[in-house]
């Protein structure tokens, strides 16, 4: 078990270490670099004074110069200065992660809320019509786009009740009433989707379940229906869910770049393409390194709750 | 009592005389056992038809602006109202399912087979360049798939093809490790052994007796796909990443005014975003089915 993890952790570094090769070539594929993005802005565009910030930034110096000096810093966990502000970058997505975290968890919190009873009770009836009903939900959650589902969100509020939610982001801490008025919407918006997948992957995995022969055994020596579903059942069927459930929560971190500029939120999505617009190499880079490190953090920790609660597996 | 029966040669010879077509019948038997698969199939019938024929159907060209009535609600002239050009809506939404199919198709397609050749590949030679291909495809699903499409946007600049692309691009690896998790069973099979033995290449042995014997997975990630390209479109064409103006295209439409008018001509939103839904919901619908004929235990995420 101790001999798995540890082989688990390490294999995790070759992982991360072809992220940033990927990601540091990437950025300096797209064409035009920062400080081209930055005069375009201004009037003068003189040579010399491009030269000079240049070289400022590190930008004149070889590329595996470049690379090496960034990965040092990020293995002594120094994300540097973003080229654009100037400010820690550490700092700027400090700003950011508050907000993507909430969000994430607000709609995990729907998203368990929804799928977990309705997929179960979809499997328990199977093709009829809550079935019917349940599966239907749920494929439409996975069609619509969560930013049209923002836009018609407002729409709505606005037709109704003559309201919108507030635009501008209050910490919880400061006025939790203010902070749920306006990230309610987007927690509702992106967790009918993330729903729609955990309610498809809580049926069949009960489906599945159902038909083991344990299920069998507990029916015939006459235990309740719900107990053979709460004690037996779904804690099988839930390890399939929590896997899908980990990584959805793994991609809202970073993924909502849509819905975030339907919301008017200031979160990772939006720094994401903002520094990507700008060329702001540094800022991408960390950025795209710390979404990939939550993803394979929690497909480590997804492997290690299989364990937990099926000690049938075995880690090799 | 025996003349209102009808002999057997009979009833024979008249069911003999109008056979249904083979296509027809498992067709039928197909929406029987799965009826919502079948609405499915049937929606997307319709957009196919409906995109082939945009110019006998839709009432106006997509492009031709009539300033006497921007932001016009729908009336009995332009049942779904016209945007801030004056550009009928309906026109729009009727040519924008050219450019969501063709952006759907060409991206599954392309997405799925290369990602099936490299998955039945990575089973078949196994060992060091399955490991390879592992560490490539975990390095791919931990990359943000949208800072993968906004490089690729970036590099090669708007427009349908690249959009293409962008999104071709991270479906590869998702569908190699599908395709390669059945090709290993397959790579156990006696016939993949008897065919090394008797002499053929690896290439014919990947193309011929490999590929055809996962198909099932290939077809099912095939037709996620397309709701999934779809889907992605619309978000790239909604950040201005995707499709340019003028050409009509569902998430293009809902960007801009669609969002800056929400209030007073709600129905720039609502329309297209509908559009999207119904399409994407029309292939996940036969996505399931088929997947529940052909694999049932097969999950895609």
């Amino acid at each position: 078990m101790h001999r798995y993890m540890l082989r688990r952790l390490l294999l995790m570094l070759p992982t991360l270490l072809g992220v940033a090769v990927l990601v540091f070539l990437l950025m300096r594929v797209v064409p035009g670099d920062i400080v081209e993005m930055r005069f375009a802005e201004g009037q003068f565009f003189n040579a010399e004074l491009v030269a000079k910030e240049r070289a400022r930034l590190g930008l004149d110096r070889p590329l595996w110069r470049q690379f090496l000096d960034w990965l040092w810093g990020m293995v002594r966990l120094d994300f540097g200065l973003s080229m654009w502000s100037g400010n820690p970058i550490a700092h700027e997505i400090a700003l950011r992660l508050q907000l993507s975290l909430q969000l994430a968890l607000m709609a995990t919190v729907v998203a368990v809320l929804l799928a977990i009873p309705l997929g179960t009770l979809a499997a328990l009836r199977q093709d009829t019509w809550v079935d019917y009903v349940a599966r239907v939900f749920a494929i439409a959650g996975l069609a619509m786009p969560s930013f049209w589902l923002g836009i018609v969100m407002f729409i709505i509020l606005l037709a109704v009740f003559h309201w919108i939610p507030p635009m501008v982001f209050t910490p919880l801490w400061e006025n939790p009433w203010q902070n749920l008025a306006q990230m309610i919407w987007p927690a509702l918006a992106v967790g009918y989707r993330f729903s729609a997948v955990a309610m498809r992957m809580t049926r069949s995995a009960m489906l599945e379940v159902l038909r083991e022969d344990y299920i069998r055994t507990a029916r015939a020596k006459g235990l309740w229906q719900r107990l053979i579903v709460k004690r037996h059942a779904l804690k099988n069927a839930l390890l399939p869910v929590l896997t899908v459930i980990g990584l959805e929560f793994a991609f809202l971190l970073g993924g909502l770049v849509v819905t975030e500029q339907v919301f008017n939120l200031n979160g990772l999505g939006l720094l994401f393409v903002q520094s990507v617009a700008r060329r702001d190499y540094t800022l991408v880079q960390a950025l795209v390194l710390l979404v990939a490190f939550v993803y394979i953090l929690v497909n480590f920790c997804v492997d290690l709750l299989y364990g937990w609660l099926d000690p049938r597996l075995r880690y090799q | 009592m025996m003349q209102t029966r009808p002999p057997i040669a009979a009833v024979e010879q008249a069911s003999r005389a109008r056979p249904l077509p083979r296509w027809l019948r498992g067709g039928l038997r197909f929406a029987r056992r799965w009826p919502l698969g079948a609405v499915g199939a049937a929606i997307i019938v319709v957009m196919i038809l409906v995109a082939i024929a945009a110019p006998l159907v839709a009432p106006y060209h997509p492009l031709e602006t009539d300033f006497a009535a921007q932001f016009s609600p729908p009336t009995l002239a332009h049942w779904l109202g016209t945007d801030a050009f004056g550009r009928d809506l309906l026109s729009r939404l009727i040519y924008g399912s050219r450019t969501a199919l063709l952006v759907g198709f060409v991206s599954a397609f392309v997405g799925a087979t290369l990602g099936a050749l490299i998955g039945v590949a990575s089973a078949y030679f196994g060992g060091r360049i399955d490991l390879l291909m592992q560490r490539l495809v975990d390095l791919f699903l931990a990359f943000p798939i949208i800072i993968l499409a906004l490089a690729v946007v970036s590099i090669l600049g708007t427009g349908v093809s690249n959009v293409i692309m962008a999104i071709t691009v991270p479906m590869i690896p998702n569908c190699a490790r599908v395709v390669r998790a059945s090709a290993l069973a397959v790579r156990q099979m006696p016939y993949v052994d008897a065919a090394r033995a008797a002499g053929y290449g690896h290439g014919r042995i990947i193309f011929r007796h490999m590929l055809p014997n996962v198909m099932a997975p290939y077809l099912i990630m095939l037709t996620a796909y397309v709701g999934q390209a779809i889907l992605l479109e619309a978000s790239l064409s909604f950040l201005g990443l995707g499709v340019a103006e003028p050409t009509a295209a569902w998430g293009l439409m809902l960007r801009g005014a669609a969002v800056e008018f929400a209030e007073t001509a709600p129905w720039l939103a609502i329309f297209p975003g509908l559009a999207i839904s119904l399409g994407v919901f029309a292939f996940n619908l036969f996505g399931d089915a088929l997947r529940d004929a052909l694999d049932p235990k097969l999950r895609v995420l």
